[in-house]
């Protein structure tokens, strides 16, 4: 009967649901190398390989400085750290790249060789949102690889949910937004008016390269190059799209909900998260 | 069929010098094509090529399939301009084709029934156009979107009702347009191989091996066959991933969980196979021009295969399910219908066209590629609801799961990239990729110097959206979620 077949299934596969955060993360794909390194010192001088090879014109170098790398503009196709002829520009294999500010995905310059990692929303939010937080989603130009990723994150492998993190219907019932896509000139009315719909405080995460800085498609005149030429970003998410582990740890970042200590620990410690 | 055709007749994936595609008056392309369709042909393409010799004028070209032929077809029409009395009259798989010339090149078709723009309106905003209106007393419009109550892009549905009971749906695109096929003319640019990844992020295989499937035929010279079988692999584990999650979708929309939460796990673990060969769960970097991004080597492949027998496994007893339960069988079967004839007119493809019992599948009619020497049965349910869509999935599932365990242990000796020669000047390349969704087309027109002069992107959305309208009619409004989620198109692949 398929009732009984159903619930026996059901026992027979146990919990489906990833450890993390309370245990490992999960490994990422062996070739998907992850967040960059940019190691502006290690430069040659007037060399411009990588600012030449770069797709979204994510790499600028001006003379005499070091190479600036806009992580929020890479598309991830490593060209960059393929070309290189001194290895300044590496993949980490690091899944976390999530940032509150633009600046803080420029890489290059001594001391910002990496990802200054997302803080966490000031206390007062946390507060609020910290153990409940209504999203509403709006693609504005994404392809739906980003789309797809952030539903993934939906499914029984990802269970959202149990953080108290939940895709809403109306932005009436939203703490906030998450954004994707450059934000095409036809959707930024209604991703205004749905901004303008959610009841304040609010926060807005803008998830991979097309929400954060335009994308494959940055420059062109039918999109606006991101969701902070409309509204306040708060997180933004690197990627194209981002690793559902990616966005999951930038959300879970700005609700102070990771120990990064603890995560890093090869024997995690029974969780205290939840 | 194709042996009387006046057309010039091409095959998949290759290419013509434009001089020798044959030349009409306007009103006379337009009964020679009209002609071509009602002996059998389809239309894939009809776009307009803006002509500078004579400044302000365009070329109507048509590429056409005769499914049964294994051929392809161009024909084009001489430069002119203001108007040309319209194709949409006699065929209507051409009405969106229309719309899109009058609204790229300002080119009027003559007696188009609606002629209203396709993406790009004087305000930004699609749904501000006119709609058709029901008129009566007990008639009211229910108006949805752009932005939608789940994690998907946005579109505008405006319903007609009568109570519950749809008497016409109208959709407008266009939020999605972020001038993908605007800004080819000139290229490629250094771009456009990963705006081609993204036209439709979720088709990423199929429309990166268009464009360079259409490279290569410009440039002489095809891909090495160990890409072409990465290619043809990345295709299907493309397929499973989307098949998959779609009927975990159907399966939501009518409130059955154990394979709704079984299905949304499996997409992923099918995402993750391919990610398995390029880091990327969407197969970025997979397809390059002439090229491989990344090999399958033999140990990885073992594993490749050794995982996707697990999941389909696991995917074959979720789906089962579906079949089984008879509260789902009463939400799909006659939901959501569609006659042979009106998808044959309305030009549907892939599944949505299969399911209504149309034999249609580019990777059958119009094998280039590994497909010349592998090949999956086309599958095919009659019915043209719901379920047969539903079906018809669930048995491609199958079938590409057939596939990728044959061709993971056979995969050709060699190299995976050469250097791809530049492509020649003045040709048209066509190629046809059989994506999840059905056919995508790309078309590309080169210039004397061998740039992109003109190119042609079409998703196979773009011939789709029209038949969910049309599945819509009679049904009940609270039937449109799973109707939509049973042809699950795309709105950016349609908007460009």
């Amino acid at each position: 009967m398929l009732a009984t077949d159903l619930l026996l299934y059901r026992l027979t596969r146990g919990i489906e649901t990833i450890a993390y955060p309370d245990g490992p993360a999960p490994t990422l794909p062996d070739r998907h190398g992850g967040a960059l390194r940019v190691d502006g010192a290690k430069c040659v001088d007037g060399c411009r390989e990588c600012v030449e090879v770069c797709p979204t014109e994510a790499i600028t170098r001006v003379d005499g400085g070091s190479v600036a790398l806009d992580l929020g503009r890479c598309i991830f196709c490593a060209a960059c750290v393929k070309t290189c002829p001194t290895g300044a520009i590496t993949q980490t294999g690091d899944h976390r790249m999530a940032a509150r500010e633009r600046r803080d995905l420029v890489l290059g310059e001594r001391g910002h060789e990496e990802v200054h990692l997302a803080a966490a929303l000031d206390e007062k939010l946390r507060r609020l949102f910290g153990r409940s937080l209504r999203l509403r989603q709006v693609s504005a130009g994404g392809c739906n690889g980003c789309e797809s990723d952030v539903n993934v994150l939906g499914t029984i492998g990802w269970d959202l949910s149990r953080f108290g993190i939940q895709f809403v219907a109306s932005p009436r019932h939203a703490d906030g937004l998450l954004i994707t896509g450059p934000v095409t000139n036809n959707m930024k009315l209604a991703l205004q008016k749905t901004w303008d719909a959610v009841p304040e405080p609010k926060i807005v995460i803008a998830v991979g390269a097309c929400a954060i800085a335009g994308g494959p498609f940055v420059g062109h005149p039918e999109v606006n190059d991101g969701a902070a030429s409309t509204v306040p970003v708060d997180l933004f998410i690197p990627g194209c799209p981002p690793h559902p582990l990616t966005i999951l740890d930038g959300l879970l970042r700005l609700l102070d909900r990771l120990d990064d200590r603890r995560l890093t620990n090869a024997r995690p410690e029974p969780a205290d998260i939840r | 069929m194709s042996g009387a055709t006046p057309f010039a007749l091409l095959a998949n994936a290759t290419s013509i010098p434009w001089d020798e595609i044959p030349e009409w008056p306007a009103p006379d392309f337009v009964h020679a094509t009209a002609t071509e369709l009602d002996r059998g042909a389809r239309l894939c393409a009809w776009f307009g090529v803006p002509e500078e010799v004579t400044h302000g004028s365009t070329r109507l070209v048509a590429i056409l399939a005769y499914d049964a032929d294994n051929t392809l077809a161009a024909g084009r029409s001489l430069p002119f301009a203001g108007s040309y009395p319209a194709l949409t009259t006699t065929q209507t798989q051409a009405h969106l084709f229309e719309r899109e010339l009058w609204e790229q090149h300002g080119v009027m078709p003559e007696g188009h029934p609606w002629l209203k723009p396709v993406r790009r309106t004087a305000y930004d905003a699609p749904a501000d156009g006119p709609f058709f209106r029901v008129e009566g007393g007990e008639v009211h419009e229910v108006a949805v979107g752009p932005v939608h109550a789940g994690v998907i892009e946005p579109g505008h549905f405006r319903f007609q009702c009568a109570g519950e009971e749809v008497l016409h749906l109208e959709i407008a695109l266009g939020y999605q347009h972020r001038g993908a096929e605007r800004a080819l003319p000139g290229g490629p640019h250094r771009a456009t191989m990963f705006q081609m990844e993204t036209v439709a992020g979720d088709a990423t295989i199929a429309h990166a091996t268009a464009y360079a499937s259409v490279l290569e035929a410009l440039g002489g010279q095809e891909a090495p066959l160990r890409a072409q079988w990465l290619r043809a692999i990345a295709l299907e584990l493309e397929r499973l991933a989307n098949h998959t999650g779609d009927l975990g979708a159907l399966a939501n929309d009518v409130a059955f969980l154990p394979s709704a939460a079984a299905c949304g796990k499996l997409r992923g673990d099918f995402l993750n196979l391919t990610a398995m060969i390029c880091g990327n769960r969407f197969g970025r970097g997979i397809v390059r021009p002439g090229a491989s991004g990344h090999d399958l080597e033999a140990q990885r492949a073992a594993r490749l295969g050794a995982l996707l027998s697990i999941a389909l496994a696991d995917t074959e007893l979720a789906v089962s399910w579906l079949w089984d339960a008879p509260s789902v069988r009463a939400r799909f079967e006659n939901v959501g219908r569609l006659s042979p004839s009106q998808a044959a007119s309305l030009g549907l493809v892939g599944p949505s066209a299969r399911g209504c019992g149309l034999v249609r599948d580019v990777r059958y009619d119009h094998p280039a590629g590994w497909h010349r020497f592998a090949q999956a049965p086309v599958v095919v349910w009659p019915g043209g609801d719901v379920f047969a869509r539903a079906r018809v999935r669930s048995l491609e599932i199958q079938r590409s799961g057939e596939f990728l365990r044959e061709q993971l242990g056979n995969p050709p000796d060699g190299d995976d990239s050469e250097t791809l020669p530049e492509p020649v000047p003045d040709t048209l390349a066509v190629a046809l990729v059989e994506s999840w969704r059905g056919e995508v087309c790309h078309a590309a027109l080169t210039d004397a110097a061998g740039r992109f002069r003109r190119y042609k992107i079409i998703d196979p959305s773009f011939h789709n959206w029209t038949g969910l309208a049309m599945a819509m009619r009679g049904g009940a409004i609270s039937d449109f979620p799973v109707c939509n989620k049973s042809f699950n198109l795309s709105y950016c692949g349609f908007d460009l």
